[in-house]
């Protein structure tokens, strides 16, 4: 069996893009879905975003022909499917790819982007900056060899960052005789580990991204698969009940105030909704100086409407003047975010130089900037074991842990559980300004 | 194909107001984190579309930033004839900064050679704007979707002191949760349409209606056939060179950089709807017409890493 290196571009399927013809008006009503893709170049994690790109046209003609290129001038064979993917020179001079790269597919029902993760567990860090802002995560596994440590670390990770959704592609299906018996045997391998977290919705879709089969088509090679392609799945699978439509949320950005005398007395208070809605009219209460007053309009770019939502950046005007600013957090009077701080979190460390406990960061949370001191680390999680080590004194790099800060002030915040956008917070080193932590809210410390 | 249910669907943002609203939210982030952000705007699509988001997220009140221009002094008239009246329109504050005073100055050289390329002076300019108004923070209208050393770059990239990049040391992103703290003479570009692809970025500009210069639509002009591309040609220092002969075609710019390193191509589009029909039906991208890519695989890598946008 060739490796990943030295394969074939794949060829377009004829069928493959009946119904793609472009409409702009859908192109004007389609979702999006951001995922990311968890695996190494041996799980033909290239080919299959290869296949997905090329199969919805997404890859331009001088795009194959420069990686066309470039791998012939490398001694590849063929056409080496990575080097769409791997942008940095080091990673094409090294074969591998270090950072998360960001690629862009659409078809008539949805736009797609893809976070292109590394695998390898030295890139933790950067498979967790991809897993922040991903709607569903794509795990792949060799069906040749099932269910491996990658596997599970990168299931934890889809967990910890709380992903909804999760695709298990079993991927090289040709090379194990389309056997339903290893597939399934995967499948129930995958769900026992699984069970211990907390993933909600896992699909299982059998594969060959080499040959296609199941990635935009249905396979004829596996009639006892009666799930959807992969395409498939990713356009329709729902997505619009992981937003929190319940608890109104709105960090406050920035204030808008016109220095014009045409627009004297608007006071707009401008950010991205967190979750939740707002409507003109409702009663709403201002996070830390607890003053409520009335939502007297919405709008965005002076255009008024009735409602706002996540993720909507909008500008709200209040009935009274009250005293707004960046980093306080409106809401509800009778749905507040907690307030707190003494936090519990769990921390991805991200950073050479360890996490040390006693020592101050600086924090940033919504819209809001804090202080904070480590006051304990509880535990590293060994994520490929799972097991919990209570004897460690410091977190080093893809280290994940849970930790209790104090901060200087009172954060506003909601269990990440319950809400990624109010329930996540970076930790910045003050001396070197790095983004040195990822950290997801447990709750108040006990 | 099924359209929005209003009533079903209540609140649902479709793909291109959900990339909308993460530009306007990077844009307030820069406002509130840093001291004298700057908008760079070329007259290209993708910096009016930038202008756009700008007014939402900053209106009725004036931009808390100028708007910056590098005039390389390689301009299509056309695009700067646009960029006043854009300029006038708006109200905004604009600042041009020229190449050509830089190269006066001694401050910057044309790129030797046969070719009079100043993509290269575009550096030693910016980083003296930079300098001379003492920006530390400067938009940009680059995209992911554009080119491969681009689709790992960070929404905020930061720059050393010499304007560098150093893509194996970039600050990890996560969630909408930006990072903007900096020292004295560290400076940030931020590409708050990093997510976009060109196709979004033309449906953004048909469904906002917004005013785009003549060049992006059909025309005639003459132009000569140059490394298998149209080059246009207009006076010196961009006339045809010896044994080019000068064809008018009618021909439209998917991309607007300077004239002596942008290639037109060969079409009829002449509404906003021809444009996306036929970006929609392309085989070759966007920048497959900048002659500056070219060179070698990690062309813009490097020029990234010099302090290139």
């Amino acid at each position: 069996m060739s490796t990943e290196t030295a394969q074939q571009h794949p060829q377009p399927d004829p069928n493959a893009n009946a119904g793609m013809e472009f409409s702009t008006e859908a192109y004007l009503d389609m979702d999006l879905l951001r995922f990311l893709t968890c695996g190494s170049v041996d799980d033909g994690k290239s080919t299959l975003i290869g296949r997905l790109l090329y199969d919805s046209k997404s890859i331009f003609e001088d795009q194959l022909e420069a990686a066309t290129q470039a791998s012939l001038s490398r001694g590849d064979e063929r056409m080496n499917l990575a080097l769409l993917t791997d942008g940095l020179r080091a990673e094409r001079e090294q074969g591998i790819t270090i950072d998360v790269a960001y690629r862009y597919f659409a078809t008539p029902r949805r736009k797609f982007i893809i976070a292109d993760c590394p695998g390898h567990v030295q890139y933790t860090r950067n498979m967790v900056t991809g897993a922040s802002t991903a709607n569903l995560a794509l795990i792949l596994i060799d069906a040749r060899h099932g269910v491996i440590v990658q596997t599970r670390r990168h299931a934890f990770i889809c967990s910890l960052l709380r992903i909804p959704h999760l695709v298990v592609c079993v991927n090289k299906m040709d090379l194990v005789g389309w056997s339903k018996e290893t597939f399934d045997k995967i499948r129930s391998d995958f769900a026992e580990f699984a069970s211990r977290f907390e993933i909600t919705d896992i699909t299982f879709i059998p594969m060959s991204a080499l040959n296609g089969d199941n990635v935009v088509t249905r396979s004829e090679n596996m009639p006892w698969y009666n799930g959807a392609s992969l395409l498939h799945h990713l356009e329709t699978v729902h997505i619009a009940g992981d937003r929190d439509m319940i608890d109104p949320r709105f960090p406050v950005q920035w204030v808008i105030r016109p220095q014009s005398d045409e627009h004297h007395d608007y006071r707009g208070y401008a950010g991205q909704v967190a979750s939740g809605v707002f409507q003109v009219g409702d009663e709403v209460m201002s996070l830390p100086s607890g003053m409520t007053s009335r939502i007297r309009s919405i709008d965005i770019g002076g255009v008024e409407q009735q409602a706002a939502f996540p993720p909507q950046s909008v500008s709200i005007q209040l009935e009274d003047d009250i005293d707004i600013s960046r980093g306080d957090m409106i809401c509800r009077p009778n749905n507040q975010p907690k307030s707190g701080q003494d936090i519990d979190a769990m921390v991805v460390w991200m950073t050479d130089q360890p996490m040390v406990v006693g020592k101050k960061y600086q924090i940033r949370h919504t819209s809001n900037e804090a202080r904070c001191i480590v006051k304990k680390l509880h535990y590293r999680m060994d994520i490929q074991t799972l097991h919990r080590d209570e004897t460690v004194e410091n977190l080093r790099l893809n280290e994940i842990g849970r930790i209790s800060i104090r901060t200087t002030k009172p954060l506003f915040y909601d269990p990440y559980r319950q809400c990624r956008a109010t329930g996540a917070f970076i930790i910045v080193d003050e001396q070197t300004n790095n983004t040195v932590g990822a950290a997801m809210i447990i709750g108040p410390t006990t | 194909m099924t359209t929005a249910d209003p009533v079903s669907r209540p609140y649902r943002l479709t793909h291109l107001k959900a990339l909308e609203a993460e530009a306007i939210h990077i844009m307030r982030e820069v406002a509130a984190q840093f001291e004298r952000p700057a908008l760079m705007f070329s007259g290209g699509k993708d910096s009016i579309v930038m202008v756009r988001l700008a007014e939402k997220a900053f209106r009725p009140a004036k931009f808390p930033f100028p708007l910056l221009h590098i005039d390389t002094g390689h301009n299509f008239p056309e695009a700067l004839d646009f960029r006043d009246a854009l300029v006038e329109r708006l109200g905004e504050r604009l600042i041009v900064h020229k190449v050509q005073d830089m190269i006066d100055q001694g401050l910057a050289s044309e790129d030797p050679g046969p070719f009079p390329s100043r993509n290269r002076a575009q550096i030693p300019t910016l980083l003296n704007a930079i300098e001379t108004y003492r920006f530390d923070a400067l938009f940009g209208g680059a995209r992911r979707d554009e080119e491969k050393a681009r689709a790992k770059e960070r929404i905020f990239s930061f720059r050393d002191e010499f304007g560098q990049w150093d893509p194996k040391n970039q600050r990890p992103e996560l969630w909408n949760l930006y990072n903007g703290r900096h020292r004295m003479g560290e400076n940030i570009r931020v590409f708050p349409i990093s997510n976009w692809t060109e196709m979004d970025v033309w449906q953004y500009i048909m469904l906002e209606n917004i005013e785009i210069p003549s060049l992006y639509f059909s025309h005639k002009r003459p132009v000569v056939r140059r490394m298998g591309q149209w080059v246009p040609v207009g006076d010196a220092p961009f006339g045809p060179r010896e044994g080019e002969k000068v064809e008018h075609r009618t021909v439209r710019f998917r991309t607007v950089g300077d004239m002596s390193c942008t290639a037109a191509t060969e079409s009829p589009a002449a509404t906003l709807a021809d444009i996306v029909a036929e970006v929609a039906a392309a085989r070759a991208s966007e920048r497959g017409a900048r002659m500056d890519d070219k060179t070698n695989e990690a062309a813009m890598e490097d020029r990234k890493k010099e302090g290139y946008f």
